[in-house]
């Protein structure tokens, strides 16, 4: 019991808000009521959660096109999440962002975002100010395998640990580049490697676990923290549904799907909890409860607003506006 | 008053919002150590120290990547991108992140950040290092656009640059940075965005330039006026905002307008300035619009060939000669 019960019960109200959440946003998605398109993070909330439980409220994190779950984990409100999926004016990004670039800056969430590796750049220099102004703060910084063939991820990589910036990359294996999987496009089957060629530590664990996640992300953060610079943390948690909500997933193979919904981190959290007797039913029951009333009053509160004016299309470009 | 060259004024913009205010802080290539290419970062490592001005290694995506998340935490970096050119190799970070966070994210934060890069065509440096660039970054929303031609301009519109919460792509040009020598007051002041400068008055024709081609506009107002032809020459010294209203005052009274700029012709700065004269003064203009522009195709290496794409002050003063011939 290292952690503390109530520790133990509050990853799992973080797991389950990130999993219900996607549940609803993808059946309201097919009641058409969610404009575009959404990426749902199923499958990964032993990520999200892992990091940012160990995080304190004034971190940074930056998150991805399929960023729910880390905005979740950051502690964002589902009401205003609801809101900004639908492109109402009382969302986060006052109906500007979506699904894919939804922030709170207030919260210490500098924006998922919709460039596959857009936000490691960003968020390297987050860690540069914070290393600047001495203020202690650590930046996780969460993308795909995918992201991790781009050049951003290699300059900016390099950058935090030829400075020593206080930052941990967040490496998600889910396996697949919407239709290409990490085989056919990493010649690597242990990705941690990719540290070496930057000189910092590369660590890797089982996405689906959300202990393991955590105290490696604990190390890591301490790390940072320290002044020891970045780390490369690696989870690996194959993706349980398609790319995008509406992938039919033709091009991957039946069992992988399979094998990866049987392995769900959920239920397997749940278990250990209760039989372990970790925290008593009764309150795994009373989060799951609680969570259930979150997630109706949130989508309750999406419904009920009101879009943005057309004309607000107008605002929020500059500071001093420009004609 | 004192002069001081182009090169000059930047550095002492650079020095002074540094003293004024310790999160202005600026990194790129090869700045620190050996002070940039043109000598607009002297002094900056010894006076602030390595913190504050850093030599980064050859990652031009993650020096724009880099200065946007520490803006978004409370620094002020200005970032040197050396050339322009090399502004295609971090458009991304410029094109999706810079120009789109503060919007996407309905305003929730500001992004004061500042990118320094430098025009250079008339240099021999090929197709790859002439950049004129400047209409990648206007054409793309959320980016303020200054592009200054003397050093009492760059260093005022510099100073406002570093202290606006808005994200600014400052060009400067490698013609200009000792060959641009003017008055530059000892004492404090800072230039407005969105004021063009009549740098000439005339009554006969308006021509539009900036950076470069305002000398060349200058030079062929010159030879114009032993002809009898009075050439008043504009300079917007910011594209994004522009000041529209001047061009358009300036142009209600020559009746006849000239944009000369010194990048590729098509689909650039030149056809955005006439179109919004066209918008606001057409039943003023006696005559069509004229350009006068780089050729259409990647900057070529030879002086001969060089020379040949480029726009020259003898091509601005044709320009007008026909423009006036056939008004």
């Amino acid at each position: 019991m290292t952690l503390g019960k109530h520790k133990y019960a509050e990853l799992y109200r973080a797991m389950l808000r990130i999993r219900r959440f996607e549940e609803t946003a993808i059946d309201v998605f097919s009641q058409g009521k969610i404009p575009g398109f959404i990426h749902s993070y199923i499958g990964e909330e032993a990520i999200a959660t892992g990091v940012c439980g160990a995080l304190e409220p004034t971190d940074y994190i930056t998150g991805t096109h399929r960023g729910h779950g880390h905005c979740l984990a950051k502690g964002m409100k589902m009401d205003r999440m609801f809101a900004e999926l639908y492109g109402k004016a009382t969302g986060y990004n006052k109906g500007k962002g979506g699904s894919m670039h939804i922030s709170d800056f207030g919260c210490g969430v500098l924006g998922c975002n919709g460039i596959v590796a857009g936000g490691i750049g960003l968020a390297t220099g987050a860690a540069w100010g914070s290393q600047y102004k001495k203020d202690g703060r650590v930046v996780a910084c969460f993308f795909g395998d995918g992201a991790s063939n781009r050049g951003s991820f290699h300059e900016a990589v390099n950058m935090a640990s030829i400075w020593s910036l206080p930052i941990v990359y967040v490496l998600e294996v889910n396996g697949w580049a919407i239709s290409l999987s990490t085989g056919d496009a990493i010649n690597l089957t242990d990705l941690t490697e990719r540290a070496k060629s930057y000189g910092i530590p590369g660590v890797g664990v089982d996405g689906y676990d959300v202990l393991a996640v955590h105290e490696a992300a604990e190390a890591a953060v301490a790390r940072a923290r320290r002044g020891e610079g970045p780390t490369l943390l690696v989870c690996y948690a194959p993706r349980m549904r398609g790319h995008e909500e509406g992938d039919p997933q033709q091009y991957r193979p039946k069992a992988d799907i399979e094998k990866a919904r049987k392995n769900d981190p959920l239920p397997r959290y749940r278990s250990w909890l209760l039989d372990n007797e970790v925290v008593d039913e009764s309150v795994v029951r009373a989060i799951e409860e609680e969570v259930e009333a979150e997630v109706a009053l949130a989508v309750e509160f999406a419904d009920a607003s009101p879009y943005p004016a057309p004309e607000e299309a107008l605002d929020d470009l500059f500071v001093e506006e420009v004609r | 008053m004192r002069e001081i060259t182009f090169s000059q004024a930047i550095n002492e913009a650079l020095k002074e919002e540094m003293r004024r205010d310790p999160m202005v802080v600026t990194w790129g290539e090869d700045i620190a150590a050996i002070v940039g290419n043109f000598g607009v970062t002297k002094d900056l490592l010894d006076e602030f120290g390595p913190e504050r001005v850093k030599d980064t290694p050859i990652s031009e995506d993650a020096i724009v990547g880099l200065a946007l998340g520490a803006s978004l935490v409370g620094v002020r970096p200005v970032a040197e991108i050396m050339f322009s050119t090399f502004l295609g190799c971090c458009m991304e970070e410029l094109a999706n992140q810079v120009g789109a966070i503060r919007y996407m994210n309905g305003g929730q934060i500001t992004t004061p950040l500042v990118v320094r890069t430098c025009n250079s065509l008339g240099r021999s440096g090929a197709a790859q290092h002439s950049g004129r660039n400047e209409a990648w970054i206007m054409h793309t929303p959320g980016m303020k656009v200054v592009i200054p031609a003397t050093p009492y301009d760059a260093k005022g519109l510099l100073k406002t640059a570093i202290r606006a919460d808005d994200p600014v792509v400052f060009f400067e040009h490698a013609l200009l940075y000792y060959q641009a020598k003017g008055p530059v007051p000892e004492e404090e002041y800072t230039i407005p965005f969105g004021v063009a400068d009549v740098k000439r008055e005339g009554s006969d024709v308006t021509i539009v330039a900036y950076q470069v081609m305002v000398h060349k506009a200058l030079e062929a107002a010159e030879i114009l006026a032993g002809e009898g032809i009075e050439a008043e020459v504009v300079d917007p010294r910011t594209l994004v905002p522009l000041d529209v209203d001047t061009i358009v005052k300036s142009v209600k009274k020559t009746n006849r307008l000239v944009v000369a700029t010194e990048e590729c012709g098509r689909a650039g700065v030149n056809g955005e300035i006439a179109f919004r004269v066209i918008e606001e003064a057409f039943d003023y203009l006696d005559a069509p619009i004229v350009r006068v522009t780089a050729a259409n195709v990647p900057v070529p290496f030879s002086p001969t060939l060089e020379q040949y794409i480029m726009p020259k002050t003898e091509d601005v003063v044709e320009a007008v000669r026909r423009l006036i011939d056939g008004g």
